[in-house]
């Protein structure tokens, strides 16, 4: 069986995150592979532990710094990967990064696709839905729970009114939420062991795709200003002694009128 | 005008609060066209009453048995047919999905999450955790837009309101992915956590009891949050996490009890339009954007806090 985990490189959240003056995320501040999709490695390797002779191929479309990302699943035990850069790329929004995804999944021809919930810089989450809608595969999305037994895969669902099971035929394109298990460090075994990994890198070209149809200026939508929130006044703040603190809270909630 | 299609949630007649606050952006763009899965009965009415022109059912046996691929290839019909000059839907994990799709099968940009939309089509979303406002727009085909709940006010615009049922054909391919069984989880009793106007949340101070947070809010009549600390402990369920992988809240005051303030909890409550915090380290970072902030231990300040409102 072959499994492609779908990783994505973004800014450190924990840093500055800023836009570049075109309206894209910055790339230039420090990066890493989205912690949302390390779930998606995860699931990917025990998925490949459990089978009799599966493979998992890390994938990514990115700048160079992304293959930091694919370094990190390869690390975490991916056997190989695949780095789609060029320089059109640059500014394509998720129509045509699910685009581009397409076409390496057509070209690698693997069983399972393995996405994260969402990435954590853009974070629409219509990724996964988008690349099985040009597939024509199912999509089984934010499994927090997931199996494969023979041709089928199922996972489950936790919704807000109901708990759900959802099955399809594989090839299937999977979702996973950050409830499906911690992700594993990569030991230093694994660390070593990624250094003699292959990495390919892919251009559009070698995907017969054309420059033309992405970047920003092929995107569907357009960022027309951003702005830093405005910094936030400060607030009061008490030290609670003697009950002080709880009168204060519910003084806030009397005198603003909340209640 | 053109049409506008609002995806409406209705449900034994009763039509979601964050539907009307679709319509109720919809009528700056367009005439809205309400589109139900499944019966409006007596939702139609109320759907006329926030200014939907039409309300169309569509009704299809793969809608409650498949994924959401048959309801966007459903959408798809339907907007061939009617060439909306915008299609919205709330913001959920399934509407997302279902907003993706349909951008690829028409061709169409798509904007998810946004918290206000204008008649010309521009949306306005808070990303990086709330730390920066975008002004976005479609710029190519119908747009596709997902709105966040709690984000327009519902504001009431009779229209007619005409039922019809409109005819839709399922392909195979949209019949993929099979919901195989489904287990209702019981009601709360309190408000819903996205649409209530108080919300109270509990972190790892809470040491794992919840039973304060939640006598606190059930005296102020608020719904119950949690951090992902919490939930990750088995104290809170799932369903209950505030933040960049749970639920984005809004309410007119948020009150974080022994919660630090990581980022990706910021990232679900920052837009709040109060924050109380209460926390028994001064230096928690939640405290920075706190318009209230009470130094102390949750299970003395919360259960003190209640005992005043109680008697109110
Ligand atoms: C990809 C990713 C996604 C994530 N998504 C989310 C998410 O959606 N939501 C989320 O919340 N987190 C999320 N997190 C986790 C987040 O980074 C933090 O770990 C989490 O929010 C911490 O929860 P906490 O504040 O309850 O716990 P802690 O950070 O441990 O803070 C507990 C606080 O309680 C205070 N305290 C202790 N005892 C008391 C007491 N008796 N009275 C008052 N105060 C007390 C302490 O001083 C401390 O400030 C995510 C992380 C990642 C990597
Ligand atoms: N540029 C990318 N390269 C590889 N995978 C991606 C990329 N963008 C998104 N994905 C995958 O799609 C998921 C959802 O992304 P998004 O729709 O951007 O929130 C991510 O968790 C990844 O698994």
């Amino acid at each position: 069986m072959k499994i492609v985990a779908l990783v994505k490189y973004v800014p450190d959240a924990t840093g500055d995150r800023e836009f570049s003056d075109d309206g894209t995320v910055d790339r230039e501040v420090a990066g890493l592979l989205s912690e949302l999709d390390e779930y998606a490695v995860e699931q990917a390797l025990q998925i490949a532990e459990n089978a009799d002779d599966a493979e998992v191929i890390a994938v990514t479309v990115g700048p160079d710094d992304a293959s930091d990302a694919l370094k990190k699943a390869l690390q975490m035990g991916a056997g190989s990967a695949v780095h789609i850069n060029d320089d059109d790329i640059h500014g394509t929004d998720a129509l045509g990064t699910s685009k581009i995804l397409a076409a390496a999944v057509q070209k690698i021809e693997p069983d399972l696709v393995i996405c994260g919930m969402a990435s954590t810089d853009g974070s629409m989450g219509v990724v996964p839905a988008m690349l099985a809608e040009r597939l024509g595969w199912p999509a089984v999305t934010y499994g927090v729970d997931l199996k494969v037994e023979g041709s089928e895969v199922s996972i489950r669902r936790d919704g807000d009114t109901a708990s759900q099971t959802i099955s399809a035929q594989l090839p299937a394109v999977v979702s996973v939420t950050d409830q499906s298990g911690e992700a594993r460090y990569p030991s230093m075994k694994g660390i070593m062991a990624a250094k003699k990994k292959k990495v390919e890198d892919w251009e559009l070209d070698d995907l017969d795709l054309d420059g033309d149809d992405f970047g920003l200026e092929a995107a569907y939508s357009k960022v027309e200003s951003t702005s830093p929130r405005p910094p936030k006044a400060a607030g009061t703040k008490v030290v609670d002694e003697d009950g002080s603190g709880g009168k204060a809270l519910a003084d806030f909630l009397v005198n603003g009128k909340f209640i | 005008m053109s049409n506008v299609l609002v995806v409406a949630e209705v449900s034994g007649g009763v039509v979601s609060k964050p539907t009307l606050e679709l319509l109720t952006a919809a009528r700056r763009i367009g005439e809205p066209v309400a589109v139900v899965f499944g019966a409006a009965g007596e939702g139609a009415a109320t759907l006329g009453e926030y200014g939907a022109t039409r309300v169309v059912e569509v009704n299809d046996p793969a809608f409650a048995e498949y994924l959401v691929a048959p309801q966007a290839e459903a959408l798809a019909q339907l907007a061939g047919a009617e060439s909306p000059a915008a299609i919205l839907l709330a913001s959920s994990l399934d509407n997302k999905e279902i907003a993706g799709r349909l951008a690829v099968k028409l061709d169409c940009g798509v904007i998810t999450d946004a918290v206000d939309i204008a008649a010309d089509g521009t949306t306005t979303q808070s990303v990086f955790a709330g730390n920066f406002t975008v002004q976005a727009k479609v710029t190519k085909g119908c747009p596709i837009v997902t709105l966040k709940p709690n984000s327009v006010a519902p504001e009431a615009a009779p229209a007619a309101g005409a039922v019809e049922q409109a005819s839709v054909t399922i392909s195979d391919a949209a019949k993929g992915a099979r919901i195989t069984s489904t287990q209702e989880k019981a009601a709360s009793g309190r408000p819903e956590l996205t649409e209530a106007a108080i919300v109270v949340s509990g972190g790892r101070g809470t040491g794992g009891d919840f039973s304060e947070v939640e006598a606190f809010a059930d005296t102020i009549k608020a719904a119950v949050g949690a951090s992902r600390a919490a939930v990750d402990a088995g104290w809170y369920p799932h369903s209950f996490q505030v933040g960049q992988t749970g639920k984005t809240v809004s309410p007119q005051v948020y009150v974080a009890a022994g919660i630090s303030g990581a980022i990706q909890h910021r990232a679900g409550m920052q837009t709040s339009k109060n924050i109380v915090v209460v926390n028994k380290d001064e230096e928690a970072p939640l405290f920075e954007i706190a318009d209230l902030g009470v130094v102390g231990d949750l299970h003395k300040v919360l259960p003190a806090a209640t005992e005043i409102l109680k008697n109110r």
